[in-house]
């Protein structure tokens, strides 16, 4: 285990006779966090004295399970009883909780348990080691002679909980370097623990930013364009204004906000205004005129990335497989749509949210109403999930929501609300793709050629790359096209890079929610055209034992080669995403409304150490239900003039639970570094699904989703 | 106008417009936030309440619907069937978000009350109309059986 | 450049996804009816009956009626007769399935969205037709024998079903269908009267 940060300073809460402990605050940050003392509360852990553990979780919790799974990290180290662990929300302070693969406070990129495992651990390794040493001084015995389990100190003749020692452990200085358990040591990681949130989230109780509660709140609604990127041009408010219950309507330039004593009266208000767009730097092309030009990029892109040679050129033996994809613009469209509560307190703020990341958020919404950002104390929320959605840096929602509560004026609470509409329509959406691959696959299942043109939308400047003539381009579009592990020769890739006004962001596995179907399913369409086993075909060309591991497993599962029942097949697809490893078999047949029926879902996954198995499997469940639905159902398409066609579930239709088809998981077993589960489990469901479909009906599917693509097939 | 309901077993009254969603009324009258929005147009369920013991998406009821009428929503779900969905959701480990899941209980609940051991057939019909975005619905049909089987054992 | 579009035009656009596979092709529905008086000129009873059939086979015919008269368990919704969604079956008697029925969301009359944009329908009946009262995929003439049969019509006889035709409330619903439908051709008055005159004229039905 890397040593990881170092445990140098402690505080203790006011009045309490609690211990608290704060970790790894270089000296500048940390002068920094006293300078702001309001509103730098500095802990991960605190032992009240009632025995309760609360754990400080700096991840937004959104239903991955982070919260639990940081939580269970320290309460190993403490050898707390984990029914006495609560949780308690990080406030706004990246000196004390910002993520250190990012420099601020984030959740992303299925990395907070790979990023801050260590850090949860010597929290809770530094509480015990203070607790064990109150106890011996109290005691008079050794430390060593001091046995620590669910929450309970005990030596021979002495026993006292955590919380009977909490005020004397305070007195001791924090260790520099507590002593970590060895695996074998471990009672929480690794096992199935009841998670943390189950209770509030099964009865009502759990408060999210949407229910936040202040007296004198207003609730705001933004009318928003119909195309993307349009601003307001001019707007009538009479007829808004005179519904009752109406208190103020004002431009907010991305819309017009309409100001209400409750939703109803806000959405009646909504419904009157009048507003003609400003349409100069919008979106206005069609999906169809977006559709062409990409296909043309990708047909000949201008970026070339890779090039380790040439398709080979037709020869006996050789097959060669050509597809043309087109994978649709997606929207996250997370249960909670994106909300905010603001409230402007002379020159300082609240602000309740669900925020992903919390400092740069809750400062965006601070700035965008004129107040100081370190003037803003955020009061994080759960959130009801995001699939990539919260994580935007340009903080255009947040920035919206401080606009809307600069606009109000006053010092009422603002309840800042967008309607599944404005979700639907408001952009951030998963690029579209078009993909323009030719590859040669011999007769003993090597691939001797890859030629792959890619168009897809920047991202941001996140993770730009050299291209091979010195420009540059994002390495977020075309991510799992050169690292899957399989042995290409004759890789060539080029990228097309469409340039649009409309607003684009990383979906729940980013490139690879694209990348992963293109890929896996041409590597089928080869295997077919040389009659090799899917499974055979890809244990021979990979050249990574953890992404062999992981493929061999599924196929062992799912019984694979078995005689199907009629009208049935199998379909294999694997993808390795953020240093995860998942394979998955999908069984299909044709359902009654014409698309894949998913039976059955084998999936084995490789994340290293499963630091919560039951939290891990509910993510794969639920990333292959994620990934399933937007596979048969969901695009996002615009109309003439840029109109955003697709508004609400009726029009983007999610997974219901007659689709949803049982789900298999295996971890392998491993004691390597934790990497992450919230993404990966989705990019291998669309290609294994349209792998089975091309087994069963001999289709394959270029274009999602399958409604789509498989009626024009079919057409 | 006015109307009058009862509310978890009190009576509330409104004074509004008669088209007022119930939801609205719920949330941001009576102040119960358990009961969610989702989508407003009877697609994702997330509303769901009991009228008069059946299930009802909230944000396409007008309140004048309700006059003299027994509205539940999850904060005042008690019944037997409630409180074994409630347990097995819990015992399984089933919200993610959480978001929808007040939502999928009382649409749960309404089918238990109904059905005392329903199929796989029974969980997809009444549970159609409850969208979950973080695509739990393996737990919540394994929580409905496990429900089913331990209210079974009371009978 | 200014776009004059307003947010109002935005109702009910891209409900076409829905149908991309199931999807059925509809001719575009008439919007008017002729009375009965229009077919006072066609001499042989008979055939002014058939003739009378064929005007209120324009109400059958519209989406408003055959949504909710499907063959299949299933019913369609909207203009474009795209599956419902949220996916139903018929259950018990129409009403759906426990835990999910009809009046789950349909209430007692057309509630419009808060959002404004379209509205959910209603009525105190609610439901799906029975089975045998299926129209989608029928002919004229297999329809018109089905409506007379008192087995397949609820039993009803002719003038029961002249009376149903004229004021029942749900098959009325048909021409007050809520923001976002179009209404049945004509008027239920229309529909009743020309009811009323195939029924005085024979009741004979197309082939």
């Amino acid at each position: 285990m890397t040593s990881g940060p170092v445990a140098t300073r402690r505080g203790v809460l006011a009045g309490g006779g609690a211990l608290v402990i704060a970790l790894a605050m270089p000296l500048k940050a940390r002068a920094a966090a006293q300078a702001a003392a309001p509103f730098a509360p500095n802990a991960f852990i605190r032992v009240a004295p009632d025995n309760s553990v609360t754990v400080v979780i700096k991840a937004i919790e959104f239903g991955q399970g982070a919260a639990t799974g940081l939580a269970t990290l320290a309460a190993e180290e403490l050898d707390a009883d984990w029914s006495k662990v609560r949780l308690e929300f990080a406030p706004n302070d990246d000196a004390l909780y910002a993520n250190p693969m990012m420099g601020t406070m984030a959740t992303g990129g299925s990395g907070t348990i790979a990023t801050a495992h260590t850090q949860m651990r010597v929290a809770g390794a530094a509480a015990k080691e203070m607790l064990v040493a109150a106890a011996a001084k109290a005691w008079g015995v050794p430390a060593g002679k001091i046995a620590v389990a669910n929450s309970m100190l005990t030596a021979p003749g002495h026993s006292a909980t955590f919380g009977d020692m909490a005020s004397a452990a305070s007195a001791f200085p924090v260790p520099e370097k507590p002593t970590l358990k060895t695996p074998d040591q471990f009672k929480l990681i690794g096992k199935t623990l009841p998670k943390l949130d189950s209770a509030v989230k099964s009865d009502g109780r759990a408060q999210f930013t949407v229910d936040v509660k202040r007296d004198g709140m207003v609730t705001a609604l933004v009318a928003h364009a119909p195309m993307p990127a349009a601003k307001v041009a001019n707007f009538e408010a009479a007829a808004a204004l005179a519904v009752p219950g109406v208190l103020k309507v004002a431009n907010v330039d991305s819309g017009v906000a309409v100001f209400a004593k409750d939703m109803a009266a806000a959405l009646k208000g909504r419904r009157a205004l009048k507003i003609d767009w400003d349409t100069s730097n919008a979106e206005t092309r069609s999906s169809k005129e977006l559709e062409a030009k990409a296909q043309a990029m990708a047909a000949k892109p201008p970026l070339p990335v890779m090039n380790t040679g040439e398709l080979p050129k037709p020869a006996k033996g050789i097959a060669i497989v050509e597809g043309t994809y087109t994978l649709p613009y997606l929207a996250h469209a997370p249960m909670e749509t994106l909300d905010a509560v603001v409230q402007i307190t002379g020159d300082r703020m609240d602000v309740w949210l669900g925020s992903q990341f919390q400092t740069m958020e809750s400062a965006a919404v601070a700035e965008a109403a004129g107040i100081a950002k370190d003037k803003v104390l955020l009061h994080q929320q759960y959130a009801g999930g995001s699939f990539g959605r919260r994580a935007t840096f340009d903080q255009a929602f947040g920035r919206e929501a401080g606009r809307v509560a600069k606009a109000w004026g006053g010092p009422e609470p603002i309840k800042f609300v967008w309607t599944r509409e404005d979700d639907i329509t408001g952009q951030y959406y998963r690029p579209m793709n078009a993909h323009k691959v030719r590859a040669a696959m011999d007769a003993k299942g090597k691939v001797v050629g890859w030629d792959h043109g890619l168009t897809g939308q920047s991202i941001g400047n996140f993770m730009m790359v050299d291209t091979l003539d010195g420009q540059k381009v994002d390495a977020l579009i075309f991510e799992g096209v050169r690292e899957q592990g399989y042995a290409f020769a004759n890789h060539k890739l080029g990228i097309g890079v469409l340039e649009s006004p409309m607003k684009v962001l990383w979906w729940r596995s980013v490139g690879h929610s694209h990348t992963g179907y293109v890929m896996e399913t041409m590597l089928d369409r080869l295997f077919a055209a040389q009659g090799i086993d899917p499974v055979k075909g890809r244990l021979d060309l990979q050249e990574n034992e953890r992404a062999k591991g992981v493929i061999a497993e599924a196929a062992k599962m799912a019984d694979w080669g078995r005689k199907m029942p009629e009208g049935r097949a199998l379909g294999i697809a694997f993808v390795e995403s953020f240093n995860t490893f998942v394979a998955e078999v999908a069984e299909v047949s044709k359902g009654k409304d014409g698309l894949p029926k998913v039976h059955k879902v084998w999936a084995a996954v490789d994340l290293g150490l499963a630091v919560n198995p039951d939290v891990i499997r509910a993510q794969v469940e639920g990333g292959i239900g994620y990934a399933l639905g937007h596979a048969l159902h969901s695009e996002i398409t615009l109309g003439d003039g840029g109109i955003i066609e697709q508004r609400n579930f009726d029009t983007y239709p999610s997974l219901r639970m007659s689709e949803m088809p049982e789900i298999e998981v295996s971890i392998i077993p491993s004691d390597k570094d934790p990497t992450g589960i919230g993404e990966p489990p989705v990019p291998p469901l669309a290609p294994a699904v349209g792998n089975a479909w091309f087994a069963l009906t001999g289709q394959a599917v270029e274009r999602l989703p399958f409604a789509r693509g498989i009626a024009e097939k079919s057409a | 106008m006015s109307v009058e309901f009862e509310l978890n077993g009190k009576t509330i009254a409104y004074d509004g417009p008669a088209d007022t969603p119930l939801l609205w009324v719920i949330r941001d009258s009576a102040g119960l936030t358990g009961t969610k929005y989702g989508c407003g147009i009877a697609q994702c369920g997330a509303c769901t309440v009991h009228l008069d013991g059946q299930a009802r998406r909230s944000c396409v009821t007008p309140v004048s619907m309700v006059a003299g009428r027994e509205i539940t929503t999850i904060e005042g779900a008690a019944s037997p069937a409630a409180k074994a969905l409630q347990d097995a959701w819990v015992e399984l480990d089933v919200p993610q978000c959480g978001f929808c899941q007040s939502g999928q209980l009382m649409s749960a609940t309404a089918l238990l009350e109904w059905i005392d051991n329903p199929s796989d057939e029974d969980i997809d019909g009444a549970m159609a109309g409850n969208i979950c975005r973080c695509a739990t619905y393996q737990r919540i049909r394994k929580a409905i059986k496990l429900a089913a089987s331990r209210m079974g054992e009371k009978a | 450049m200014i776009s004059r579009s307003r947010l109002v035009l935005l109702i009910g656009a891209g409900t076409l996804i829905g149908a991309a596979v199931a999807g059925q092709t509809i001719a575009a529905p008439a919007t008017s009816l002729k009375g009965p008086e229009a077919f006072a000129a066609i001499a042989d009873p008979q055939a002014r009956s058939v003739a009378l059939f064929g005007e209120m086979a324009k109400v059958i015919e519209s989406p408003r009626c055959l949504n909710c008269h499907p063959r299949t368990d299933s019913p369609t919704q909207g203009d474009d007769m795209h599956p419902h969604s949220p996916p139903v079956s018929r259950g018990m008697g129409g009403m759906s399935v426990p835990g999910m029925t009809c009046n789950t969301c349909h209430g007692e009359s057309n509630f419009t969205f808060a959002n404004g944009e379209g509205s959910i329908p209603g009525d105190p009946a609610w439901a799906l037709a029975p089975v045998e009262m299926a129209w989608v995929g029928k002919t004229r003439g297999e329809i018109c024998r089905q409506l007379k049969d008192p087995k397949r019509n609820g039993g009803k006889t002719l003038a029961q079903l002249v009376e149903h035709n004229a004021h029942d409330h749900l098959v009325g619903w048909g021409w007050n269908p809520g923001k976002g439908r179009s209404p049945a051709p004509g008027t239920q008055e229309q529909f009743g009267a020309l009811t009323a005159a195939w029924v005085a004229n024979g009741a004979h039905c197309p082939d």
